[in-house]
């Protein structure tokens, strides 16, 4: 599978991150490379083999619906790089 | 103070124990042999002031006879652990002076029995990468030199400066992370032992997530002995990850010296791959006849998916960091790239704080999971791990353990293999089926290359096996006597 700049610029948008036009290439021919050595796993046969969810056989746990944690504002706030009271602060979203 | 760094953390126990020396001591010893090593860049934060006062609550704990299992050990932690009230960065720009303002499960647990931390180790950026090259610091620097060789070589990656700390004497041990290797490849790289438990055994939360299906916690040692130690205090069911499994944790010390009489070792013929160097060829089969001197029975087995697992565990894991790494959005914490644009502010954020490496596997990860791909790619490589688990529950029902070498050559110099992804991907062509599979492994060393430098050996047991898995290793470890050091670095 070969990508392409165009493909590099429509990942990277799924992906938010800013690539500049002039790395699309490389990153193209790079992202490429990768790919075509994944193609490999083409030659195996998986046609009725169950794809894998979860590595060690094990019943997810249930626990009672209550609160167990929380109150804790300030500390989910502390690490942010701009707040406003107890809030998140953005750019403009909303006109 | 050069000979209490010397000792091994079991040995150190033994003396805080007997009142030989106190914590204090012992932590004065390896804050200064941390400064000695300090070109090796393998720290990222180093918290002596902190590691005082741990080791001072440490000796008051033990005068009352309050000791715990750790207690006084001084240890360093992978900067992938979030410490509370310790800048904790993954080795990457993204992260700026984030400070946790909670404590992993599994940090909690070595501090509840009395470890004193040292401070924070530098890895490759969100453990991705297997030379701790791609860090925002710098590389770290393997204390080994290849013979008649003034270049630097990487420690391996990406828990690169645990590694080096622990072989280099500054640390009693470290913890890492593996995903795909990234304990037991360093390990091999530094010549300590290191040990990635079965997915489950240990805690994740509170570690930063790289790919969740696959990483673990685990230590990095210098002895089999010390990394069943350590291990015994990280493992445990913890109701904060729901992947964490409830099972007992066993006396991991108690049952190392049973031997291996009886013991069926695996030896796969799908390991032994092209070009594999052949002084690691000739030190597999030394390994297996060390086991095999000591009354273990040598199989050969076929896993006949091997060659399958690296190319899916580079869909696998790229698929699950694009997801888990999209929190890094310059909101909530870490960096900001200020735009009045909500969308362009993400897209500057990352485009900045992201490194090289973990942009191209996000990407990697956006596309396998990318409309009309989906199947193709990320599906397919699920289908492969089946595959691959099924390979070892095949071979774990005629034999208990199995036998490889850790890496496919001793360690390069820094710089090397920068350029080309994939020949960096082959570093873990030995230790990714295991991840893939789940299954607990360990890397010892076993022996020199040509050049001096460490060779590892690697084993890899059944799932929640850990106790056969270090019995093993412990026979091997006695059978090897490695006992070469690094000639720099040291204190």
């Amino acid at each position: 599978m070969s990508i392409d700049k165009a493909t590099v610029a429509k990942i990277a948008r799924l992906a938010r991150i800013h690539i500049a036009e002039e790395k699309q290439a490389a990153l193209a021919s790079e992202l490429s490379n990768i790919l075509g050595w994944v193609e490999q796993l083409g030659e195996v046969n998986t046609d009725d083999v169950a794809p894998m969810t979860s590595v060690v056989e094990v019943r997810l746990p249930e626990r009672e619906d209550v609160i167990t944690d929380g109150d804790c504002r300030d500390d989910i706030l502390a690490n942010a790089p701009d707040t406003d009271g107890s809030f998140f602060v953005v750019p403009k979203v909303v006109e | 103070m050069g000979g209490l760094t010397e000792l091994t953390l079991s040995e150190a126990r033994a003396k805080l124990e007997q009142g030989e020396m106190s914590a204090v001591e012992l932590t004065e010893a390896h804050i200064a042999a941390l400064e000695a090593v300090r070109p090796l860049n393998a720290m990222i934060t180093e918290t002596p002031e902190r590691a005082l006062r741990m080791a001072r609550e440490s000796d008051e704990r033990r005068a009352k006879g309050q000791a715990g299992a750790l207690d006084g050990l001084p240890i360093a932690i992978k900067d992938l652990y979030c410490t509370k009230g310790v800048r904790t960065t993954a080795a990457s720009n993204i992260l700026g002076n984030f400070t946790p303002t909670y404590e992993s499960t599994v940090t909690s647990k070595l501090w509840d029995a009395g470890a004193v931390m040292l401070g924070k180790t530098n890895m490759d950026e969100f453990a991705m990468g297997s030379s701790n090259m791609f860090s925002a610091i710098g590389p770290a620097i393997n204390p080994w030199r290849r013979d008649n060789d003034k270049r630097d070589l990487v420690p391996g990656g990406s828990s690169g400066g645990s590694a080096a700390v622990v072989a280099a004497r500054a640390a009693l041990a470290a913890t890492g992370t593996d995903t795909g290797g990234s304990i037991r490849q360093p390990a091999a790289f530094t010549g300590i032992v290191g040990l990635k438990p079965t997915y489950g055994r240990c805690s994740r939360w509170g570690i930063i997530a790289f790919a969740s299906s696959l990483d673990q916690a685990g230590p990095l040692c210098r002895s089999v002995e010390d990394a069943a130690i350590m291990l015994g205090v990280m493992a445990g069911y913890d109701a904060k990850d729901s992947t964490s499994v409830d099972v007992p944790v066993p006396d991991y010390v108690a049952g190392l010296r049973g031997g291996v009489k009886g013991l069926r070792v695996g030896i796969p013929a799908e390991y032994r791959v092209d070009d594999m160097p052949e002084e690691i060829d000739a030190l597999w089969r030394r390994g297996a006849d060390w086991l095999a001197a000591q009354g273990a029975e040598l199989v050969d087995i076929s896993l006949p998916h091997t060659a399958y697992a690296l190319p899916a565990y580079y869909i696998v894991a790229p698929a699950e960091a694009s997801s888990n790494l999209a929190r890094y959005d310059g909101i909530k914490f870490g960096l900001r790239s200020p735009s009045d644009d909500l969308a362009e502010m993400y897209e500057r954020t990352r485009a900045e704080g992201f490194g090289a490496e973990v942009q191209r596997r996000i990407l990697i990860g956006a596309y396998v999971l990318s409309a009309g791909y989906y199947d193709a790619y990320y599906l397919k490589a699920q289908k492969i791990r089946t595959l691959i688990a099924r390979d070892f529950s095949a071979a774990f029902a005629d034999v208990d353990v199995v036998l490889t070498p850790t890496a496919p050559s001793d360690a390069f110099a820094v710089g090397d293999k920068a350029d080309d992804p994939i020949a960096m991907y082959l570093n873990d062509v030995f230790t990714v089926p295991a991840s893939l599979a789940g299954l607990p492994a360990i890397s010892l060393p076993a022996g020199l290359s040509g050049g001096g430098l460490p060779l590892g050996l690697h084993l890899i047991a059944k799932p929640f096996d850990e106790a056969t898995l270090l019995r093993a290793a412990a026979a091997l470890e006695e059978a090897a006597g490695f006992d070469a050091r690094p000639p720099g670095g040291g204190s």
